[in-house]
């Protein structure tokens, strides 16, 4: 029987983790909801398996995403992660064929070389050893990159990197200390008996020469194995729980399970499965234009981890979705966001660390106990909205509050709809009721729905079938949150479609523009190409190197309820910088408030597509020699400021 | 009698000893731009739900400020949270941030919490 007492804490250490996971495991699938436990087994026992399991290997191990991102970085990532499941893999094959049994205990294999000090000795052992040593100098490498990034991060191409609590910082020695500890201990005891390749060996033997290897490679020893240890019982209070939990995470993720609209068991391991490695800090405006980094969303899963109040983080943020494209892990973050927004102020629930081991699922729901429903709550609040009796129309105009803001959108808008010579109506002429999307915004969903109701009624009444807004706030929310049979178009889409059916008949502008991404429109709604084919039919578009997905956020953005003016100009004035490197005769946009907030920082012309297209297009006949026949008188040139 | 139609009117003082201004200071707490507002009233002639109604966020950053809050506990649910008053105020006074508090300190003195 190989044992010695130093393996004690090791064995404590893994022991107390499996046990954890498999516990923590139950628990969560039995906190997810029957539809989802249904996805799940499906996912698990079908196709979605196999995939699951090369997601696995090509995130969780390799760290493709971020290896792409960043090299170095991934780099990283991949020699601790890849190396440290090579090592151990390898490790346990080791002891089973050159070991005194097959299937040994684990702490034999991860201590091998301890237990058989001698072997090495063959071609193929030392052929062997070469290989365990190689992977061991790939993790070092990695751990030297780490041991750098926490004191510059821009070594490895890092602008920020995150805060750590205290038992992070712990855990994070004690990673930190299991492979130089491997490296000296294993050293020490090739170096006594003369084994050990090219790094252990050549290591030992030089250590071996001046000092007696064998005694005081037995500290060291016990030093691997209380840094495993130490790091395993840390492991699920700390932000390194994310190793196992990003397992289940994808598994849930390809089964078809989805964040939704309330905190579940899918919210609280997507909470657990970031990692804090710090991606989204680089992608946040606020924290590369405005200077705020205490908000990011690793912060905010931190303190969702930690249960403390994180309704300041919560809202504190554009909602551009730039860290939802940018996170490695997956992880939907402005979903996450929205609930924590929807539960309102939270109280710091538990102050002892411990208790983390227990953690109750009153993750982010809301503390509701001290709250009591106050009596005009039952009323409804915009009781003063009138009866609607909209006129019949095939097709509506919405421009949205923002759009009234910037008339010469709405007058091009009013331009081009005449020019289609479609039945067309404008809902909210006179000025209409919000769509409903700020109040969702700040998490006021039950306030919202009045207003989606009065809005819905005027769009079921006047029987259209198709929408048009120019709002991309709007459109988002007539998209997602109404449940109406008619078309939502916004107005890029719309543009596109008349421009290449042929309704409308377009000059060519000779103009060189940029185009600017609005967040609502791009990242959050998915509608990247179709503004920029529209630009490509009047004028042409200069790429700025912020296109789709990359695209930046002007800052004015709703989400942020917090954000003051100044920080607002100071992301809005780093974009337009941005967009105007090549010197374009206009700024494009499709938002009425990208506009708005864009226009006062620059002073190159922002435009919106639609007075782009209303300057380019051509009025057919019938509307120019009668002009009566138009609802609205239009002015000739629409583009003004 | 003839009065000429004279009458005495009524004392217009502000009391501000039975003035509650609990609900300002929280917003100005957390909102300290509120203190900026020169009451212009640019807000309330681009606000949406003023199309509709009597709505004024001048009116009510004044009744907030002189501590009448039972007059804007009602009112202030009025409003959509648009952000169209942000965009006009010309002094960068971030207004849906003003409401959003004010709503949130009015929960709060229903739970009296303040």
């Amino acid at each position: 029987m190989q044992f010695d007492p130093f393996v004690i804490p090791f064995n404590l250490g893994l022991y107390f983790i499996l046990i954890y996971a498999v516990t923590r495991s139950v628990i969560w699938f039995m906190e997810l909801s029957r539809p989802d436990k249904l996805r799940l087994q499906r996912g698990f026992f079908g196709k979605p398996f196999g995939q699951s399991l090369k997601e696995i290997f090509l995130e969780s191990l390799i760290h493709r995403k971020i290896l792409k991102a960043n090299p170095r970085l991934g780099y990283m990532h991949m020699s601790l992660a890849f190396g440290w499941f090579l090592l151990i893999l390898l490790g346990t094959l080791e002891a089973d064929i050159f070991g005194e049994h097959h299937l040994n205990a684990p702490y034999k294999a991860i201590f091998f070389r301890f237990f058989n000090p001698d072997h090495g000795k063959t071609p193929f052992e030392a052929g062997y050893s070469f290989m365990m040593d190689l992977i061991l100098a790939f993790i070092l490498s990695g751990l030297l990159l780490a041991v750098i990034k926490r004191f510059s991060s821009k070594a490895v191409g890092m602008k920020k990197t995150t805060h750590l609590k205290i038992l992070d910082k712990v855990a994070l020695t004690s990673l930190w200390l299991i492979f130089p500890s491997r490296l000296i201990a294993e050293s020490l005891t090739s170096g006594a008996y003369g084994t050990g390749s090219f790094l252990t060996g050549t290591l030992g033997s030089w250590l071996a020469s001046f000092m007696p290897a064998n005694e005081v490679a037995y500290p060291f020893w016990w030093l691997y194995s209380l840094s495993l240890g130490t790091f395993f019982v840390l492991l699920p209070l700390t932000r390194y729980l994310h190793i196992p939990t990003e397992l289940f995470l994808i598994f849930m993720r390809n089964s078809g399970i989805r964040t939704g609209d309330k905190a579940g068991t899918y919210s609280e391991v997507e909470v657990h499965s970031c990692s804090s490695c710090g991606i989204c800090i680089d992608s946040c405006q606020l924290s590369f234009s405005a200077g705020i980094n205490n908000i990011q969303s690793t912060y905010l899963m931190k303190s969702i981890r930690n249960n403390e109040d994180i309704y300041d983080i919560a809202h504190n943020c554009l909602l551009c979705g730039r860290c939802d494209q940018a996170c490695p892990v997956g992880i939907e973050i402005s979903p996450i966001r929205m609930i924590a927004r929807r539960a309102g102020q939270s109280e710091n629930k538990y102050t002892n660390t411990w208790k983390g081991y227990f953690r109750s699922k009153q993750n982010i729901t809301v503390s509701k106990q001290n709250i009591t429903i106050p009596k005009q709550a039952v009323k409804a609040a915009y009781d003063f909205l009138p009866e609607s009796n909209p006129a019949k129309a095939d097709v509506l105009y919405f421009a949205g509050c923002m759009t009234h803001l910037t008339p010469s959108i709405k007058n091009a808008m009013v331009r081009i709809l005449d020019a289609s010579g479609l039945n067309w109506s404008f809902i909210d002429e006179n000025g209409g009721a919000c769509c409903g999307r700020p109040l969702m915004l700040s998490g006021q969903d039950k306030e919202a729905r009045e207003l989606i109701n009065f809005n819905s009624q005027i769009i079921w009444k006047s029987g259209a079938h198709t929408l048009v807004t120019s709002c991309p706030i709007c459109y988002k929310v007539f998209k997602e949150s109404y449940y109406l049979d008619v078309e939502v178009l916004h107005h890029s889409q719309f543009i596109k479609n008349i421009i290449e059916d042929g309704s409308v008949k377009m000059n060519f502008l000779n103009k060189r523009v940029t185009y600017h991404t609005p967040c609502e429109l791009g990242r959050n709604s998915g509608v990247y190409d179709e503004p920029k084919d529209v630009i490509r039919h009047v004028a042409s578009l200069e790429l700025t190197g912020y296109e789709d997905k990359n695209s930046l956020c002007c800052g004015g953005s709703l989400g942020n309820i917090k954000l003051s003016q100044v920080n607002k100009r100071k992301i809005a004035s780093d974009v337009a910088i941005e967009l105007t490197k090549q010197n374009p005769d206009y700024i494009t946009t499709a938002c009425p408030l990208c506009k708005k907030t864009l226009a006062p920082v620059t002073k190159s012309k922002v435009v919106d597509i639609s007075e782009l297209v209303a300057e380019a297009i051509i009025m057919p006949v019938s509307l120019k020699k009668n002009p009566q026949k138009s609802k609205r008188s239009v002015g000739e040139s629409v583009i003004s400021r | 009698m003839d009065r000429f139609g004279f009458t005495i009117s009524k004392g217009r003082q502000i009391d501000w000893e039975a003035n509650n201004r609990d609900v300002v200071d929280f917003i100005i707490e957390r909102e300290p731009s509120l203190k900026s507002c020169i009451e212009c009233g640019g807000c309330s002639a681009t606000c949406t739900t003023g199309n509709f109604t009597s709505f004024s966020l001048r009116e009510i950053n004044i009744l907030l400020k002189r501590g009448e809050n039972e007059l804007v506990r009602n009112k202030i649910r009025k409003c959509m949270l648009c952000g169209k008053c942000s965009l006009v105020c010309p002094r960068g006074v971030n207004t849906r941030n003003v409401v959003f508090l004010a709503k949130q300190a009015f929960q709060k003195l229903d739970n009296h919490a303040v």
